[in-house]
């Protein structure tokens, strides 16, 4: 039986009908087209599929999209400006060289924005630790540390100066 | 050279932060049906009968097929090129659906619905009936003399293929060796070394599932859009598996989320395929869950190696001999070709006085099936020769280092097998950079010695790895470059990004021949077997050596043709380009060209006389600057007189194969009882030649000492030895690295110009996953003087060692 759901997505109220055992995950690539939204395992083991609820990083393979009447989520392609503007994470992850089959690539870049959007500081041992639940068969991580590590310490030091 | 060797962004980084790039999940339309493979749940037998009328009543089920539907075509599935000599031809032992079953969770039936849901449900209600035979999982279990064989009508046993290799000479054998030894140096001045050295089956584990959905087109062509590594080869492949001409077959390689070797292999797209035109050739997808992939695609070969040495007191080799048994699994794949090339490179490595000796075995088992993966059988080669090594330098008490010096291969060798040679040698150079960077001599020193629970070492291994498979197969790649109005190019590979940044160094190389500006080149990256040029694919780290080649030999090429019509134009200047809107810009190049070589008003201007550099067409030399190559292109499109459109397409057959080499270095502290070894530095230093992009290749190294770590530390695909069943196939209980395990990666490249390459480079793309393990099992043994001889080194393994020693 289908339901009805309202979400904001990338911004925009959507009003859907639904298979109340469908994944967010299916949802969003299914019903919406957002296929930065990436299946790599169908139960929260790779991250791949990672979106933001309300802010929070969520695997969306297991998050039910009856779940989220009310909220926001947030995909990779609602962090584009409007002339098609790379935000200051996706720049740092090509800068880096972050990027190799780039499957892994949108889930971790919606971590990234959940981390920065703390406005703490975090040290490379920290960051290792917040993305452990995204894997990452290309890159041995090396160069996505890199790109956090350097985009957490832009902005903390952006907020820092606007705060003092 | 400018765009060679320069650190250019990866021309498909925006589209992949952005999420906009397209694989092959992406790209299916709406309403698609869903296939759903039934997989056997015995390991060992043959299906004697279906029930379908339970699972026929799922309401959304459109069809469901069985191994008694499929064609009587058995293929084979290797990302091999095909050989005309039907000898050297790949293994035929499938078919798409098998009524032989050969390995639990074996491909029995199929099926078709309307939705996922209704495709899971009736896959759970079919009924099968077996007729079962005991499962022969283990190496040891299938060459028993009396055990089933798994596929009678082409092997009378489950050996594969046994092989015999020797260096020296060709009778030499150790025992042999080991008489002349006696002989020459008295027993009392040798040291021998006996040993076996295992490797686990392990898992490729790309993000990206190999996933595929298929229709056949309006024209009739059985159409399959798949994550692969290899279009061309999955062409051909689903043809012989159909039974079918290859020209009905089409195969469309968008962005793929990582291969690794797995999709190196024709998986499911012959299935996949036949699902289509089981269902009048509307679309079908199927999607192989993660479970399904780590057990039921391809492994990498876990295989034992028996190993001896001998070498004298002052530290020279005289003789090694291993006997390798490599798990196929169930179906050949690659055949024997892994565990040959396993057994190669163990006898290429190091300078044997008096000979080595080589016995290489394939063999099936009622297992997962092995196929390539990363660095096709060196990793287990690798492992085999460098524990060796290092219990041989072990024994003699000599620091492994400075005995690898003395005795591994050197400058100029050639394979006197297949003539494969070291054309330029940085592997020294590489071992001096490595021992540099971890301190080596000062710590061997300082590590000696040690008690207490908590200990240090350091650790080292050597590799050494073929560019591309010449003169074993073919090597063939084509290129097309097609000139636009504007003066920019489609650069239309058949060679296939997956990941490794192919599509980048490829454009690098078309800007540098053409003179092209780097941004004005445009890679198209699907592969299309329509339209898209003959390539073999990504393996065998061959695309930049082999396919570059092609790359050059195409742009060279398409600049001959611009200058030939650029000469043109300036040679009618004032006739046939006089009425055009570049009549002012030629007539005033014209001046300046025979104003700077001196040439009279009639004397004819040719191609030789000019260059391209950042998309101006210049006098040969540098100045001065004539005119832009979109004057050219646009001239040539429209030309009332002349009209041409430039492209150029070169095929390179490549006759050539040169080594690449190099080292890791590792220093690790191993917590006794916790049985956790963290390595405190480690660093990869390659001799790949000269690099096209240095930083896409530091990355490619960073991911192959990755999955190094945990080839050597975590990674294991366990299957029950009674019943043929995988026990870990997911990715909570197999263990790739987090981020969590990740150390920080050191890179380091020693850069010499390869005379056999495109711009001097040698194979990169595989070797980085080859030295870590032994390096760190060597750390370890220098820490600990326990001689770890399986991987993966898990706490376990290694306390239990700690305990046999009696420090724990």
């Amino acid at each position: 039986m289908l339901k009805i759901i309202h979400m904001k997505v990338n911004g925009i109220e959507r009003e859907l009908a639904v298979d109340e055992r469908e994944s967010l995950l299916d949802t969003l690539r299914l019903r919406l087209g957002l296929t930065s939204v990436k299946k790599g395992c169908e139960v929260g083991e790779c991250g791949a599929c990672t979106v933001l609820v309300d802010g929070e990083a969520i695997d969306s393979c297991i998050y039910l999209t009856l779940w989220a009447e009310g909220k926001s989520v947030m995909t990779v392609e609602g962090l584009k400006g409007p002339n098609g503007e790379l935000s200051p994470i996706q720049k740092a992850f090509i800068e880096e060289a972050a990027v190799q089959c780039g499957f892994c690539t949108p889930g971790l870049i919606m971590s990234a924005v959940e981390i920065v959007g703390t406005g703490k500081k975090y040290n490379r041992e920290e960051l290792k630790k917040l993305i452990s639940g995204h894997l990452c068969r290309c890159t041995g991580y090396e160069n996505i540390l890199n790109a956090m590590e350097r985009i957490v310490e832009e902005v903390y030091r952006v907020s820092h100066k606007e705060n003092d | 050279m400018k765009i060679v060797g320069q650190e250019k962004t990866r021309v498909d980084a925006y589209g992949k932060v952005t999420g906009e790039a397209k694989y092959t999940a992406d790209l299916e339309p709406r309403d698609i049906l869903h296939g759903r493979v039934i997989h056997s749940t015995i390991a060992n037998g043959l299906v004697k009968r279906f029930d379908l009328e339970e699972a026929l009543k799922v309401p959304g089920v459109v069809k469901i097929v069985t191994c008694f539907d499929v064609p009587d075509c058995q293929f084979p599935t290797a990302g091999h090129p095909w050989s005309v000599e039907q000898k050297h031809q790949d293994i035929c032992d499938r078919k798409i659906l098998n009524q032989r079953v050969r390995l639990y969770g074996d491909d029995i039936a199929a099926v078709v619905a309307e939705n996922e849901v209704a495709a899971a449900q009736a896959a759970r209600l079919v009924k099968v009936e077996y007729e079962e035979y005991d499962p022969i999982v283990t190496v040891e279990a299938a060459m028993k003399e009396d055990a089933t064989p798994l596929h009678p009508d082409i092997r009378k046993d489950n050996v594969i293929v046994h092989s015999h290799m020797t260096m020296v000479r060709n009778d030499f054998t150790y025992e042999d060796g080991l008489n002349e030894a006696k002989e020459t140096y008295g027993a009392d001045q040798l040291i021998s070394v006996e040993a076996e050295y295992n490797t686990p089956r392990i898992s490729h584990c790309h993000i990206e599932l190999p996933v595929s959905w298929a229709y056949v087109d309006v024209n009739g062509k059985v159409t399959v859009v798949s994550s692969t590594q290899i279009p061309h080869i999955v062409r051909r492949c689903t043809a012989q598996a159909l039974g079918i001409p290859v020209g009905k077959v089409r195969i469309i390689k968008p962005y793929i989320g990582g291969g690794f070797g797995n999709k190196q292999d024709v998986l499911y797209e012959p299935l996949n395929a036949f699902l289509s035109v089981s269902v009048g050739g509307r679309a079908v997808r199927l999607e192989i869950s993660r479970e399904e992939t780590i057990s039921g695609t391809r492994t990498r070969h876990a295989i034992k190696g028996v190993c001896k040495g001998l070498a004298t007191k002052d530290g020279r080799i005289l003789a090694r001999k291993l006997d390798a048994y490599a798990n196929n699994g169930g179906y050949a794949s690659h055949g024997h070709a892994i565990c040959a090339n396993c057994g190669n490179v163990f006898k290429d490595l190091y300078r044997d006085q008096l000979g080595t000796e080589v016995d290489c075995w394939t063999v099936y088992t009622s297992s997962p099936t092995a196929g390539a993966m990363r660095a096709y059988g060196i990793p287990q080669a690798a492992w085999f020769s460098e524990c060796l090594t290092d219990d041989l330098a072990y024994k003699l008490n000599m620091d492994p280092c400075e005995f690898r010096l003395k005795n591994c291969m050197e400058d100029g060798f050639v394979d006197p097998a297949n003539g494969i040679t070291f054309h330029t040698y940085g592997l020294k150079k590489c071992i001096e950079e490595g021992k540099k960077h971890i301190k080596w001599d000062e710590k061997w020193k300082a590590y000696q010695n040690q008690d207490g629970p908590v200990r240090r070492g350091v650790g080292m291994a050597i590799f050494c790895y073929k560019t591309g498979v010449h003169p074993i197969s073919l090597e063939t790649a084509s290129v097309r470059m097609v000139l636009n109005q504007d003066g920019s190019i489609q650069l239309c590979m058949g060679a296939t990004e997956i990941g490794q940044g192919a599509d980048t160094v490829f454009s690098q190389m078309a800007a540098e021949t053409t003179g092209i500006s780097f941004d004005k080149v445009y890679a198209v990256s699907t592969q299309d077997t329509d339209t898209t040029p003959f390539d073999t694919g990504a393996y065998a780290s061959r695309q930049t050596y082999v396919s570059g080649m092609a790359c050059k030999k195409c742009g060279e090429s398409l600049r001959e043709k611009i200058l030939d019509y650029a000469a043109y134009m300036l040679n009618h200047d004032i006739t046939d380009l006089s009425k055009t809107v570049y009549a002012d810009v030629v007539k005033e190049a014209g001046i300046k060209i025979r104003e700077a070589l001196g040439l009279a008003r009639e004397d004819e201007i040719s191609r030789d006389m000019l260059e391209i550099t950042d998309s101006k067409v210049l006098v040969k030399g540098g100045d001065p600057e004539l005119f832009d190559v979109a004057v050219v292109a646009d001239t040539a499109f429209y030309s009332l007189d002349r009209s041409i459109h430039i492209t150029a397409e070169e095929t390179n057959q490549c006759k050539d194969n040169t080594f690449s080499s190099g080292c890791c270095f590792v220093e690790i502290e191993i917590d006794m009882p916790l049985g956790l070894v963290t390595v405190k530095d480690i660093i990869n230093v390659h001799d790949s030649g000269i690099l096209i992009n240095p930083k896409t290749a530091e990355a490619q190294v960073h991911g192959g000492m990755s999955m190094g770590l945990g080839y050597g530390l975590s990674e294991e695909l366990l299957v029950d030895e009674k019943t043929g069943k995988p026990l870990n196939n997911n990715l909570l209980d197999y263990k790739i690295p987090t981020a969590m395990d990740a150390p920080e990666l050191n890179v380091k490249f020693i850069q010499l110009e390869d005379p056999t390459g495109p711009y001097g480079n040698k194979s990169l793309g595989e070797p980085p996953a080859i030295p870590v393990a032994p390096a760190i099992r060597n750390a370890i043994l220098h820490a600990t003087g326990v001689h770890m001889n399986e991987i993966p080194m898990t706490a376990q393994r290694l306390i239990e060692k700690f305990k046999e020693k009696g420090y724990v």
